[in-house]
């Protein structure tokens, strides 16, 4: 058997490779630091294999790109950092609303506004989950390394198709930015999913039908299936409503198609939990320090343990809740003034003592500074 | 005479579309319907196949349009049909994008994606229906209110310059661009084919009516007084190249403004893709 490839490989750019290797056709973008690799590696590699890129005037038609691109039948994505994101939140929105399968990678730097283009941060945490403006249930994953960002990338690209949905892939400046040796997947190695597509004559159909696992089977353009795509509250048929008995079912249905499936988006790494007392809870970037001050604080004889959130959205209420059921306390360590250990406080049960441990200065958090913060509360 | 007639709107009534429950939202006499039937009898000419076709809009009166009509529909977000219009063409150029829009959608908050949709010569017919005004949301100033006309957000005239789409179009990039107004609907109906028929970005402006408004608040009339004075307000471009600035003043110049031919946008990627899986 042939050995496997092993590359050096910049985030950003295994970002790409996993996004290609999911089926990926469809990228637009604007240049933003730190995530401009990725624009330019897709503007490399999509013609190369028909795929399509197309730098656009800014965010907003970036993203509106993208949505049509995939109601026109393409795998698409496309990357930005925090302000590319504000810019994204309206479209990002239609596309729940739509629910219009797409990826967008948030590589995070400092906020608010302009903030530090160059620095690492993980405060778009919040924005990944309500960025835009009212109900829906969003999707977030975010890797620790580089071969994750190619794992989880395909991850994203399978939850979207899965759940017509969009789904943040949220990397960090270190994360974009960082090179390591990784191998990687073989076609067919990991599974790719395809967008189910709808089998019935099209005077059958029924684009927004309330279906038993709630995600309709979506056609391309062209293909005869000429129906309604609206941002506006509509009924079964597409047609826009106000009527009370059409709308709470369609914002239930942009809810329960992911909350009912819970257990097929919650993915964790969970280490030394077993028999510990102290956990860290910890994603991203700062997954990598964490489980190395476990280690260490391991081989000096504390019962610590780790959990890291592969997928922050929706939020793994119940398996936290199980898997620090023997603990009495937990850190939540994140790049940002305190974001997920909120929703930590919020699924654990109140004899539980949180601590949260935050940077954002624009730094990464050292494993010293983790034990020393699990000296402080011991 | 009444054959004609019947043969007429039998061709209109096989474009709208099924289980649509009429009335639509637009106002009696509003000039919308006038353009919506000159895109139906435009695409029918052409041959077009109802599922090949893909209407894409924002927001406002004129962007409800994909809905009463048997096409692909994309209504989305306000001022941003051509990002999305762009993505659909540029995943599958063999569909054929028409995007409607407003003054407001595209001259105001859409202006970005206008002039950038212009710039890249992608092929899209887009109809930008122009009643100077914001009409759904009651009679707003729009970047198309004429200096001194009132709106609700011109109490006292409006103090600022207006756009000229047409200008606007062809400055940035447009490669057929042509005005026509709602009077002019066997015109429009041509431009329009003209437009869809041509490969590269095809820009047309249709003056039309919003009597309940502009007219309102600018004594304008009801919506046939406001299409006559189309009629009598309208030069056709060959006419008007002999007037002077001065005899132009007030008029509305009608015809196919501008047409060239430039390599269209999904063409020139598409030669990228094949020189570089050629080149393998």
């Amino acid at each position: 058997m042939a050995q496997k490839k092993r590359v050096l490989m910049l985030g950003n750019l295994a970002c790409v490779h996993g996004a290609i290797y999911a089926g990926m056709r469809f990228y637009a973008g604007y240049p933003i630091t730190p995530s401009t690799e990725i624009a330019e590696g897709c503007a490399r590699e999509l013609p190369r294999i028909g795929g399509r890129f197309i730098q656009m005037e800014d965010e907003i038609g970036s993203i509106a790109a993208v949505v049509g691109a995939s109601i026109a039948g393409l795998k698409a994505m496309t990357a930005t950092s925090g302000p590319g994101y504000s810019l994204m939140v309206e479209n990002i929105g239609y596309a729940y609303m739509t629910e219009t399968p797409c990826v967008i990678v948030n590589v995070q730097r400092g906020g608010p506004s302009t903030g530090l283009p160059t620095k690492v941060s993980q405060s778009d945490t919040m924005q990944a989950r309500w960025g835009p403006h009212g109900d829906f249930t969003a999707i977030t994953v975010a890797p620790s390394t580089i071969s994750d960002t190619v794992s989880e990338t395909i991850r994203a690209f399978n939850l979207a198709e899965r759940f017509r949905t969009p789904v943040t892939v949220l990397l960090d400046e270190v994360m974009g930015h960082m090179r390591e040796i990784i191998t990687l997947p073989e076609p067919g190695e990991i599974e790719v999913l395809e967008r189910v597509r709808p089998t019935c004559p099209p005077e059958e159909f029924v684009p927004f039908e309330r279906t038993p696992n709630l995600v309709t089977p979506m056609p391309r353009y062209g293909d005869g299936y000429r129906y309604i795509v609206t941002g506006l509250t509509h009924d079964q048929m597409g047609f826009t409503t106000n009527k009370p008995e059409e709308i709470t079912p369609k914002l239930d249905k942009l809810r329960n198609k992911i909350e009912n499936y819970k257990e097929e988006i919650i993915k964790l790494r969970v280490e030394m939990m077993e028999d510990a007392e102290i956990a860290f809870v910890s994603y991203g970037s700062v997954s990598r320090t964490a489980f190395q001050a476990i280690d260490i604080a391991r081989k000096a004889g504390v019962k610590v343990g780790g959990v890291q959130l592969y997928t922050i959205w929706p939020f793994p209420d119940k398996e936290l809740a199980e898997l620090c059921n023997r603990c009495n306390k937990v850190i939540v360590a994140e790049l940002n003034m305190g974001q997920i250990v909120n929703e930590v406080r919020r699924v654990l049960p109140p004899d539980v003592s949180i601590h949260s441990l935050r940077r954002y200065d624009g730094e990464i958090l050292t494993p010293m500074q983790l034990l020393e913060k699990l000296e402080e509360v011991l | 005479m009444a054959t004609a007639v019947k043969q007429k709107s039998d061709v209109i009534l096989q474009y709208l579309r099924p289980h649509k429950k009429m009335p639509s939202v637009w106002c009696a006499g509003c000039g919308n319907g006038i353009i919506m039937s000159a895109i139906i009898r435009a695409v029918d000419k052409l041959g077009y196949s109802k599922d090949e076709v893909v209407m894409v809009s924002g927001i406002g009166c004129s962007s409800r349009m994909p809905i009463y009509l048997d096409f692909n529909a994309l209504h989305t977000t306000h001022g941003r049909a051509l990002g999305f219009a762009t993505g659909v063409k540029f995943a599958r150029p063999d569909l054929k994008v028409i995007v409607i829009t407003g003054d407001g959608d595209a001259l105001a908050i859409g202006g970005n994606h206008f002039i950038h949709a212009c710039r890249r010569n992608i092929d899209i017919t887009t109809i930008l229906i122009n009643n100077a005004i914001y009409g759904m949301t009651g009679g707003q100033g729009s970047p198309a209110t004429p200096s001194g006309a009132f709106s609700t957000t011109t109490p006292y005239g409006n103090v600022e310059k207006h756009f000229e789409p047409c200008e606007l179009a062809r400055a940035a990039g447009a490669t057929y661009v042509g005005r026509t107004t709602v009077y002019h609907a066997t015109q429009m109906e041509k431009m329009i084919a003209g437009g869809l028929a041509h490969s590269g970005f095809a820009f047309i402006e249709a003056i039309s009516n919003c009597q309940t408004y502009f007219g309102r608040l600018n004594r304008k009339g009801d919506a046939v007084a406001m299409i006559k004075s189309f009629k009598e307000n309208a030069v056709m471009l060959g006419k008007a190249k002999k007037m002077s600035e001065e005899e132009l003043e007030g008029k509305i110049v009608i015809g196919t403004l501008y047409r060239t031919e430039k390599t269209e946008f999904c063409d020139e990627y598409q030669r990228v893709i094949d020189s570089l899986q050629g080149g393998k």
